[in-house]
This record gives C-alpha cells, sequence and structure tokens, in this order.
C-alpha cells in the first residue's frame, strides 16, 4: 500500500473530566472503505468520530486526512475539508423548513441576500438523489423522527463528502429507508468515499462492511474483517462471554399480579391503548424503537407522562391519583435513562441522591425532621449493597464515574420498600463490570419479589434479562413473547414498519 | 486565584508546585471567600488604623445584621435555582406598612406601645410575606422565570409602598419600639443582633436537619430529579419566595426600628448586596450549592468592605461602584473554581 490512507488516527487520547474516554486509538479508513466501528455504549465510539468530525479536537495523538495532519476546530471546517457527520443527535433546527437546514451555515447567496430559490433547488436535487419523499418546504418541527434522520443525512451529503461518518443511521429508518440508506452507501463506496460506520446490527456489518474495528473501554482492541463470526465480535467488544455479564434468570413466577394496565393512551399519543400486567417477581422487557412509545408507557404509570385514558390497578385496585409522589407512596419506582437530565443532583453528595426519593419515609426521622445520623447509617449500607466505588457517600455525584453514578442511582429502590421497579435504560453508558452488577441487582431483587419493569434499547439485555418481553411500535403493544420464544429475530422483527410486499 | 497564577508562572518543581496545588485545593473546598476577607483586612487595616479595633468591628456586626437576614432569605431563593430581585421591595414595604399601622395603633392607644408594636410588625410581616406569596405563586404556579417575577414584584411593591405613603416618611411609632428593637441591649449585646443571631440558628435547623431544607437542594440540583423522587416540587418553590419574602420583612421591621421611620426608599441596594454576599460565599447561581455558615461570612464581608472604605473615606458613588465590580468578582471566581475542580480531577 503506497498511497496514504484516506483518514487515519494515530494514538487518538481524549479525557473528560474523570474519565478517559479515548486512550491511544490508531484507526485507518481507506478510500471506498466502509469502517464500521463496533463497541458497547461509552466504549468510546462517540467521542471517536466527534473528532474525526470536528466536534472536539483530540488531547494527544494526531488525524491525517489523506496524509496531512489535520486539526479541524469546527465541524464546518471538517465539513470543508471533505469529512461530513451524521450524528445520532441532530443538528436542526426546528423551527425552519428542510430546505433552510439543508444549506444552513452555507446558504446560497444573491448578492447579499439569500437566494431561497437556489436553496430550495439544491435541496429537492439532494432528496431526489437519495431517494427521500421529503417536502423541502415542509417545517422540521412536524417532521417523523425517521424523516428527520433523512434530513440530517441530506445536510450531510450536501458538501460532496471524501469521509462520511454515519452514527447509527437506520436506528428510526423504517426498513425500505433502511434499505435505501444502505444502497446509497455502497454507491459512495464505488465513488471512492470512505465510510465510517457505526451501527450494532450484524445485518448491516455483513452487508455494506469491509473492516469492522472494536472499541472497548476507550481502547481499540481489534480491527478485523466484516467477516469474523457474531460471536466473536461480541467477545471482542465485551472481553467476556454471555455467561459472565447475565447472571442466570430465575425461574418465572406465578405471584400475585402487581400491575395491571389497561388500555392505556398518553396524552401526547405516545402510547395508544396499550395494555399488560406483570406479577411479583417476574422481569417484563419493553423493547422497540426510540419513540416506539415502550419508555412513554413505563412513564405513565409513574405520572409523568399525562394519561389521555385508560386504567391502572395496583394489586387489583384502581388507582386514581397518578402522580410521582402517589405511586412511591405505594411502592412504585422508576428510574430516569438519562441520569444527568433527569436522575441525579450532579452537585450534591451521593447520600442526598440516594435517599432523595426516601425523604417521606419515617426511617430518616420523625415528623418533619431529617436525622443526619439515621441518613448517613443508610447511605453507608447502600454504598455497601451497590459496590459504590469509591464507597464514599459524601462525595459529591459528579465526582463518580458513570457506571457508580448509575448504581446511585439505582441505590433509590433500595432506599425505601418498592414493590414495583421500573428501570428505564439502565445500563447507558456504563461499564461491563458495572452492567454486570446492575445485572446481578435485578436478578436478586426479582427474587425477592420485586416486578420489574426493564425498558431497553439494548437487545441483549432484553434477550437475557427479561421473563417476558413486550415490542412496542407507533405507540401499541405489538408482540408478546414469553420464555423460549424470546430471541433475537424474534423480537426485532417487530420493530420495523409492516410492508406491502 | 492570582496568586495561585503567579504561583504556576514561577512553578519550578518541589515547593512552589506544592504550594500551588495546595493554594488551589484551598480554593476549590473553600471559595473565594477566605481569600477576599484576608485580602480586604489587610487593605483596609494598612489604610485605617480604626479598622482593626474591637469597636469598628462591633460596629460592622450591628450594621450587617439587615443584610445578613435579608441574605439567608436570598440563599433559599438560589438555592432552588432562583433569585429574588424583590427582596429591596420587600422591605421598603414592610417599612412603610408597619410604620403607618403602628403610628395609628399608638394614636388610638397611646398607653398601650407594645399593643402598638404588635399590631403594626404583624401588618408589617403580613405586607412583606404577600409579596414572597405572589411571587411563589407566579414562580411554582405558573412558571413565570423567578427573573421576571420578582423584578415585577419590585415594582408593584415599591409602587404600593410610595402611594401609600406619597414618599414622605412614615413617623409616630412608639418610642419604645426603637429603643427596644434598634438600640437595645439584652445582657450586653445589641437585640438585633439577638434576633439576627436566632434566624441563623433557625435557618442552619431548617436548611440541614428538616426534610423540607433536603428539598431546597434537590429541586436546585435537579428540578426533574427531584419530581421523580416524589417531592412536591411546586410546593417547595412557593415555600421558598414566602420564608425569603419572611426574613426579608423581619429584616424590614428591624431597620425600620433603627432609623425610627417608615421609609419607602430603604433597601434600594438589597438585591444586588443581597445576591453579591451569597455568591461571593460560594452559594451557586446553578442552584444546589450553598452554605448557611458561608452566608453569614458573606453579608459580613460585604458590610467589612463598605465600613472599610467609609474609614478610607472613599466617596460613596465610587463604593457602589466596587460593589457592582465584587459581584461580578465572585461570579468570575465560582466559574474558575468550577474549572480548577476539573483540573484536579482529571
Amino acid at each position: 500500500m503506497a498511497a496514504a490512507p484516506l483518514l487515519e488516527l494515530r494514538g487518538v487520547s481524549k479525557a473528560y473530566p474523570g474519565v478517559l474516554a479515548l486512550d491511544r486509538v490508531d484507526l485507518e479508513l481507506r478510500a471506498g472503505e466502509v469502517h464500521v466501528l463496533f463497541g458497547e455504549n461509552g466504549a468510546g465510539k462517540s467521542t471517536l468520530i466527534s473528532l474525526v468530525a470536528g466536534v472536539q479536537t483530540p488531547d494527544t495523538g494526531e488525524i491525517r486526512l489523506a496524509g496531512t495532519a489535520v486539526r479541524f476546530a469546527s465541524v464546518h471546517e471538517a465539513r470543508r475539508a471533505g469529512v461530513s457527520a451524521v450524528f445520532q443527535e441532530f443538528s436542526l433546527v426546528p423551527q425552519l423548513t428542510v430546505a433552510e437546514n439543508i444549506v444552513l451555515g452555507d446558504e446560497p447567496r444573491r448578492g447579499l441576500l439569500l437566494d431561497v430559490a437556489a436553496a430550495r433547488r439544491i435541496a429537492r436535487e439532494l432528496l431526489d438523489r437519495l431517494g427521500f419523499a421529503l417536502d423541502p418546504d415542509a417545517r422540521v418541527e412536524g417532521l417523523t423522527r425517521a424523516e428527520q434522520q433523512m434530513v440530517e443525512i441530506a445536510k450531510a451529503f450536501r458538501s460532496e463528502p471524501r469521509v462520511l461518518v454515519l452514527d447509527e443511521p437506520t436506528a428510526s429508518l423504517t426498513e425500505r429507508e433502511a434499505r435505501r440508506l444502505l444502497a446509497l452507501v455502497e454507491q459512495l463506496e464505488a465513488q471512492g468515499v470512505g465510510v465510517l460506520y457505526i451501527t450494532h446490527r450484524m445485518g448491516e456489518i455483513r452487508r455494506i462492511g469491509d473492516r469492522v474495528t472494536v472499541l472497548r473501554d476507550g481502547r481499540k482492541i481489534a480491527t478485523v474483517p466484516a467477516t469474523t463470526a457474531e460471536d466473536e465480535l461480541v467477545r471482542l467488544m465485551t472481553g467476556r462471554t454471555i455467561e459472565q455479564i447475565f447472571p442466570p434468570l430465575p425461574p418465572a413466577p406465578a405471584g400475585a399480579t402487581v400491575l395491571r394496565v389497561e388500555d392505556l393512551t398518553t396524552r401526547s399519543g405516545s402510547v395508544v391503548a396499550a395494555s399488560f400486567a406483570l406479577c411479583a417477581g417476574e422481569i417484563l422487557g419493553f423493547a422497540g424503537l426510540v419513540g416506539s412509545g415502550k419508555s412513554e408507557a413505563a412513564r405513565a404509570v409513574f405520572g409523568i407522562e399525562p394519561i389521555a385514558s385508560g386504567r391502572l390497578l395496583l394489586d387489583g385496585a384502581p388507582v386514581d391519583i397518578v402522580t410521582p409522589a402517589a405511586m412511591l407512596a405505594r411502592g412504585v419506582l422508576y428510574l430516569p435513562p438519562d441520569r444527568r437530565e433527569e436522575g441525579l443532583a450532579m452537585v450534591r453528595p451521593a447520600r442526598e441522591n440516594m435517599t432523595m426519593a426516601a425523604l417521606d419515609r419515617p426511617e430518616l426521622g420523625p415528623g418533619p425532621w431529617l436525622g443526619p445520623f439515621r441518613e448517613a447509617r443508610l447511605a453507608h449500607e447502600l454504598a455497601r449493597r451497590i459496590e459504590l466505588r469509591p464507597a464514599a457517600p459524601e462525595r459529591t455525584v459528579e465526582l463518580f464515574s458513570g457506571g457508580n453514578q448509575q448504581k446511585v442511582l439505582l441505590s433509590r429502590a433500595l432506599a425505601r420498600p418498592v414493590r414495583l421497579l421500573m428501570l428505564d435504560e439502565p445500563t447507558v453508558g456504563v461499564d461491563m463490570a458495572t452492567r454486570a452488577a446492575i445485572y446481578r441487582l435485578v436478578v436478586e431483587l426479582a427474587e425477592r419479589g420485586t416486578a420489574i419493569l426493564l425498558v431497553s434499547s439494548d437487545l441483549p439485555e432484553i434477550l437475557h434479562l427479561s421473563h417476558r418481553v413486550l415490542v412496542f411500535h407507533r405507540g401499541r403493544v405489538r408482540a408478546e413473547l414469553v420464555g423460549a420464544e424470546i430471541g433475537e429475530e424474534a423480537v426485532l422483527q417487530h420493530f420495523f414498519e409492516r410492508e406491502a410486499a | 486565584m492570582i496568586e495561585t497564577d503567579r504561583a504556576t508562572a514561577l512553578a519550578a518543581p518541589g515547593p512552589a508546585e506544592r504550594v500551588r496545588l495546595l493554594l488551589v485545593r484551598l480554593f476549590v473546598r473553600l471559595g473565594v471567600l477566605p481569600f477576599l476577607l484576608l485580602i480586604a483586612v489587610i487593605v483596609f487595616a494598612s489604610l485605617s488604623e480604626n479598622f482593626l479595633t474591637v469597636r469598628n468591628l462591633t460596629n460592622v456586626v450591628r450594621q450587617a445584621v439587615y443584610l445578613l437576614i435579608v441574605s439567608l432569605g436570598q440563599m433559599l431563593a438560589l438555592l432552588t435555582g432562583g433569585f429574588d430581585l424583590s427582596v429591596g421591595t420587600i422591605l421598603a414595604l414592610t417599612s412603610v406598612v408597619s410604620a403607618s399601622a403602628m403610628a395609628a395603633a399608638h394614636a388610638a392607644f397611646p398607653e398601650l406601645p407594645w399593643l402598638s408594636i404588635a399590631l403594626g410588625s404583624m401588618a408589617g410581616l403580613a405586607a412583606g410575606t404577600a409579596i414572597g406569596v405572589a411571587n411563589g405563586l407566579g414562580v411554582a404556579l405558573f412558571g413565570v422565570s423567578p427573573f421576571i417575577m420578582t423584578l415585577g414584584m419590585a415594582s408593584v411593591g415599591f409602587g404600593i409602598a410610595l402611594y401609600l405613603t406619597g414618599g414622605v416618611p412614615v413617623y409616630g411609632m412608639p418610642v419604645l419600639f426603637g429603643e427596644v428593637f434598634g438600640f437595645g441591649t439584652l445582657l450586653g449585646v445589641p437585640v438585633p443582633i439577638l434576633i439576627a443571631a436566632l434566624l441563623v440558628l433557625v435557618m442552619l435547623v431548617l436548611v440541614y436537619r428538616t426534610r423540607l431544607g433536603r428539598s431546597f437542594y434537590a429541586v436546585g440540583g435537579n428540578i426533574k430529579a427531584a419530581r421523580l423522587s416524589g417531592i412536591d416540587t411546586r410546593r417547595v418553590l412557593f415555600t421558598t419566595y414566602v420564608l425569603c419574602a419572611l426574613a426579608t420583612s423581619i429584616g424590614g421591621l428591624l431597620l425600620t426600628a433603627r432609623l425610627d421611620t417608615g421609609e419607602a426608599n430603604i433597601g434600594a441596594s438589597m438585591p444586588l448586596e443581597s445576591i453579591a454576599a451569597c455568591v461571593i460565599a460560594g452559594v451557586s447561581l446553578r442552584g444546589g450549592v450553598g452554605r448557611v455558615e458561608n452566608v453569614v461570612l458573606g453579608a459580613l464581608f460585604i458590610v467589612l468592605v463598605q465600613n472599610g472604605m467609609n474609614l478610607a473615606r472613599i466617596e460613596s458613588y465610587l463604593q457602589t461602584v466596587v460593589l457592582g465590580l465584587l459581584l461580578i468578582l465572585a461570579v468570575i471566581a465560582d466559574q474558575l473554581r468550577l474549572r480548577a475542580m476539573a483540573s484536579l480531577r482529571a
């Protein structure tokens, strides 16, 4: 190989406060190659592409584009140099139209004025070439998530990139749209574009991938051909076998029904006529795409997502007042997916975060009083049970690693009696060891009779941890799988649109 | 921070580096206040020999009482992630209403001064707290931003205070009121200082030893997390502004006793000074962080600086400039502290 690779990373590191997100990573992307990045949440994939795309700059190491060292100060700079990225988090302005978003930052002008007609023409041509059926004049806020994803992709294609970064681009597309996108990627590949592609889907790796680079805990583990067997890829990704991560699931219990939900419809329409029940000691998995209603259904039960109609029964008795406080008093707890956004008060000590949902409990003190010693004792006990590292409950939560922050959040379920625990994406952005610890705790709670509702986008988690799985699609419960029926194919086939043949 | 930077420049590895690290640690742990206090004491002691005398320092504490009490209330608002710009108005309205009611009662029952004092004080507290109730309703129930709500109420309250008095000071309160609550002493300690100490004590217990106190930190730390933890965030926010107004109102009564008149024009500088006292004391403008003890020191510091500038014959207009700069400096120091914290972690 005489020619320099199209894009090359040499010993690139990036640290955030408290965590080394990337540790001396090397990567090589050739022209006309689809290079798949594979790894757990938090393995460093997002950090890596944010460096490549100019969102951030590396602390050490260098990035070379066609043999020349580059340092992008912004996304625009990267784009001008021929590196375009499509992130999972959209960079769209909701109030603007599709066309306005596509030309944003590099608007066609006539003199000093914007050339609106040209903008529309550019957008139209791009959308046609990509085969996306979108109206250039539609406002982005009125589009579905999949349609917004298409706008985002169109935006990236505008600058005729030499390197294209795609972060799980098919995650919210229908199967037909996804096929169309993959065909497009193949077409680009043939034109000599280098594609850096993040996906969790084996099918996509097989179909368009050339090589796969596996990241784990910020380090590059290996670069292997895309034909590598799935088991081997999972082993590289996690560093262990499935059996070492997931504890054995206790047999499905036939306990009393704890929660019964009948015909639940939310005011926003995110959940439509959903009915389900779960009993003591059972782990019920909610699977589905982002926005399928799986998370909203749990949130509605906890009183965060306003309910339009339907019935909620706890132990057979109807619940009239559905608010977090009322549900907590009845032994129902919901732990949110984003610990920074909704879960933890980052500036407060771990102790206060652990007991936050137990402030109404008499154990913490009589009447309005809060007994500092009782609370400290409880916090120490909880820290021990969740294996908090360092075991310092007085430390500010912010200073703990992501995994330990997640444990602090989870400890709320131990700080008060909980009969129904709803976990929403409980392992996002945590390392493997913490993941295994969290799974052990969940199974332990279930064995002691707590009903567990597990909302997760992490398929292995759903597959290995659930007695029963409900697959949500467009707000409705589309399928129910029990015991041996729970398998990757069986679950996944309900994720997407069904199309007329 | 200035010292630490200089130390960096000198940074020969070894003792200098160790001193720098120690200073950074101290700064992260204690905030900017101890450093500022030290600087202020050194500067003013060198400018005036009267500064470091027991008499002068006692005077500082006595003068600081009013700002201190208001700052305790302000701290609650800041803890929950808001602030209260109407504290000056609350002070003014309390003063005007209590003085008017007291004077009227005193005219009716001249032989019962304690009755007039009680009636007048109640009226004043009620008027001041009413502003807090309005603030609380606006912020908690209607979701108006604390900035707009308290700014609006500041105008409303000030207008009412002026309207009630026509802009002239209110006289005719029982002499006893000023004698006891303005200038009186108990066991040798000035009564205003005793009352302030009592309020500090109440505040310490409220904030650190009650569920409500914890809720302030939880709501300010992450209001969504607090809500998902079953905390009634609206009730907490409402209570915050009511308690802030109540504390301020008590400060207003004491100030009225000290001045022996009801005035609509007192307290104009209170919003700035109380926020400055809190922020210099390490109360975060983002909510969720702050300690009562430090706020006490913060209020003392502000008054100490004012006192020192008076002794050094700095013109009062210029003093206002210094105060504003101090507030901004405190916020910058807060940012630097966050960065220093991150650098220590890495």
